[in-house]
């Protein structure tokens, strides 16, 4: 063996869910080389072992998205990645599987049908009045242009979407690429649904409050787009545009204001009983008691606060900023 | 080698529901000899929630924080994931946006501070395995940890966005990180391999979407029981709170008994080098992990 290439075993999910009743793995032996693609080994082992075996597949220069599958568990468009860096990253042991494999319908191929209805719902295009016989292009200037940042490079491949466990813990979540794509059009000046898709990207439980803010989206993504970064956009722009409205979301948000002003610190508790009220409160009464018991918060007067809350040395300083620097309310 | 010496910017965790972590912390640096001053100044970083209301201020309120420690000349050392997600984020945007930088020192400017970019910003876990290093702390361990198995979990905030990050995290890789691994080794602990050690604990949710976070913390939990843990490490103490305080919820939401003691990573560090309970604060702690120190010392 010669230091270019590798002896592996690559591990393949295997399902057919015409036939099978249940997935399962097999293992395909080969030698890689040093410039060898995961679609190349993809490639090898439909060529050299099993004609059956299933995966997406097309432009192969990274553009159509088709070939985004996992890599021990790591989000790959097959066509951009080099196979050596992979086996340098997992101890030379190799598990493809499809992007999500509850959604496997055949090998790598996945049934993408929620990450289009996803990505339909936020109207991914220029909603305008066009007159259908133009004159003139309609056409954005750089200023314009750079406003999309680099949320347009999106290929659709899913990748960020099926690698997002807000997702896959809430079914009715919108995810990363289809926020990308909600911001991509309300940034655009042409744009005349901007209120509307504001609007459906702040609902709880299905726009961008619904984020865990883990960055496995920025991670995931083949363009490097990074899409939490318009997901932090959008929620800035719903407060902006005056489309956010009072939910325990929201005040979550403002209310770090209202505690930095007061002590530099975030108020932990006080931060609980803004957002949530006093009613919502009852919810976390278990926990609140819990942790009072353990001694990390302590209660007086009906209203649960943190024992000798601490103040930072020159908090005018942090005061005096927030008045000056501060645009968005509540 | 001369003494280390780091500014530190505790966040506002460590000041308040978990002050074990601060305690922690001055114990580690004090047995291995490292200075640390602490910036009273600093202000809250905003969690990624203020970032959300209002991204330019949260940008100069982390500013700010970066000047004092520039002021002393010092590395900013964090003891929290979130506080170094959110400080290297500003950082990060200033060094490479000039127009923003001029912006936000414009308001720095009304309070007698100007952000440079001089000092570094770095994970206490990090500067411990880079600049003081595993070597010299393997020689300092009193009671190995050798009776434990130890599942590390990492917490988003400190491995991605990976580009952000590599610089002061050694180039850890997200996929498959090592360090925490690494450090439970150095302690003579075993490290726990599972699949959700590099996943999100839903910390951030717990408020607006209450169910999405609990599923994630059983998830992680439930794996590192299964794969034989006796206790968690992490970190992060926003991953401890959310880990902690909330398994008997948790169990409800999945259908599971789920009881791990979880330690914060200087924690971890100071029982191994021969720490008191009392002075690591296992008593601030939901699930009680009084017994590891028990059969350490046995």
């Amino acid at each position: 063996m010669s230091s270019n290439t590798r002896k592996v075993t690559i591990k393949a999910f295997r399902f057919n869910a015409e036939t099978d009743y249940l997935p399962y793995y097999k293992q395909y032996k080969m030698e890689v080389g040093k410039d060898e693609l995961i679609l190349d080994l993809l490639n090898r082992i439909k060529w050299e072992h099993d004609g059956s075996f299933s995966y997406r597949r097309s432009c192969r220069h990274g553009i159509c998205g088709a070939c985004a599958i996992k890599v021990n568990g790591k989000a790959t468009l097959a066509c951009k990645q080099n196979a050596m860096e992979l086996l340098d990253l997992f101890n030379n042991e190799l598990v493809f599987e499809p992007s999500s494999t509850k959604r496997a319908v055949k090998d790598m191929i996945i049934d993408k049908k929620d990450f289009w209805d996803k990505h339909a719902a936020v109207k991914p295009f220029v909603v305008a009045d066009v007159d259908p016989h133009p004159e003139h292009e309609s056409k954005q200037s750089i200023a314009e242009f750079d406003k999309f940042l680099d949320s347009d490079l999106c290929i659709q491949c899913g990748a960020c979407h099926y690698s997002c466990p807000a997702l896959e813990a809430n079914p009715d979540y919108l995810g990363p690429a289809a926020l990308n794509a909600a911001y991509r059009f309300t940034v655009d000046t042409r744009d005349e649904a901007a209120e509307e898709r504001l609007k459906l990207t702040s609902e709880p439980g299905v726009g961008v409050w619904d984020c865990v803010k883990c960055f496995e989206c920025a991670e995931a993504c083949p363009k490097e787009i990074n899409p939490i970064e318009k997901i932090t956009k959008l929620h800035n722009m719903q407060f902006e545009q005056g489309v956010a409205v009072s939910n325990v979301a929201t005040r979550h948000a403002e209310g770090f204001v209202r505690s930095i002003k007061k002590h530099g610190f975030l108020d932990e508790a006080d931060i609980v009983v803004y957002s949530e009220g006093y009613l919502g409160m009852y919810k976390h009464l278990t926990t609140a008691a819990k942790m009072m018991k353990a001694g990390k918060i302590h209660w007086q007067d009906g209203i649960p606060f943190i024992d000798n809350m601490p103040k930072i040395k020159n908090l005018d300083e942090v005061q005096k900023l927030i008045e000056i620097s501060m645009t968005n309310k509540l | 080698m001369s003494q280390l010496h780091y500014a530190l910017f505790t966040g506002c965790t460590a000041k308040q529901s978990t002050p074990e972590l601060l305690s922690s912390t001055l114990a580690v640096a004090d047995k291995l000899g490292i200075k640390i001053t602490i910036l009273e100044e600093a202000s809250c970083c905003g969690a990624s929630h203020l970032q959300d209301f209002d991204e330019f201020l949260a940008h100069v309120l982390n500013a700010r924080n970066i000047c004092y420690a520039e002021k002393l000349g010092l590395t900013m050392i964090t003891i929290c994931n979130t506080c170094q997600l959110n400080s290297a984020m500003t950082k990060h945007a200033l060094d490479t946006d000039p127009e923003l930088k001029a912006r936000v020192n414009e308001k720095l400017a009304e309070v007698g501070l100007e952000y440079k970019g001089t000092s570094e910003i770095k994970h206490f876990l990090y500067t411990l395995i880079d600049e003081y290093g595993l070597e010299n702390i393997k020689e300092k361990v009193e009671v190995p940890l050798s009776h434990l198995n130890i599942a590390p979990f990492y917490g988003c905030h400190n491995i991605r966005p990976s580009e952000l990050h590599h610089g002061s995290n050694n180039g850890e890789n997200p996929y498959n990180p090592t360090s925490l691994d690494s450090l439970i080794d150095a302690l003579e602990g075993h490290p726990v391999n599972y699949d959700h050690k590099n996943k999100c604990c839903g910390f951030h949710v717990e408020l607006q979407a209450n169910h999405t976070s609990e599923v994630l913390t059983g998830n992680a939990l439930l794996d590192a029981i299964d794969n034989d843990a006796d206790m968690m490490v992490t970190p992060c103490p926003l991953c401890h709170l959310k880990m902690d305080t909330y398994q008997d919820s948790v169990a409800k939401v999945m259908g599971r008994d789920v009881e791990l003691p979880v330690l914060h990573m200087p924690q971890m560090v100071a029982l191994a080098l021969g720490c008191t309970e009392k002075e690591i604060g296992l008593n601030f702690h939901v699930q009680k992990a009084t017994h590891l120190q028990t059969e350490a010392t046995a």
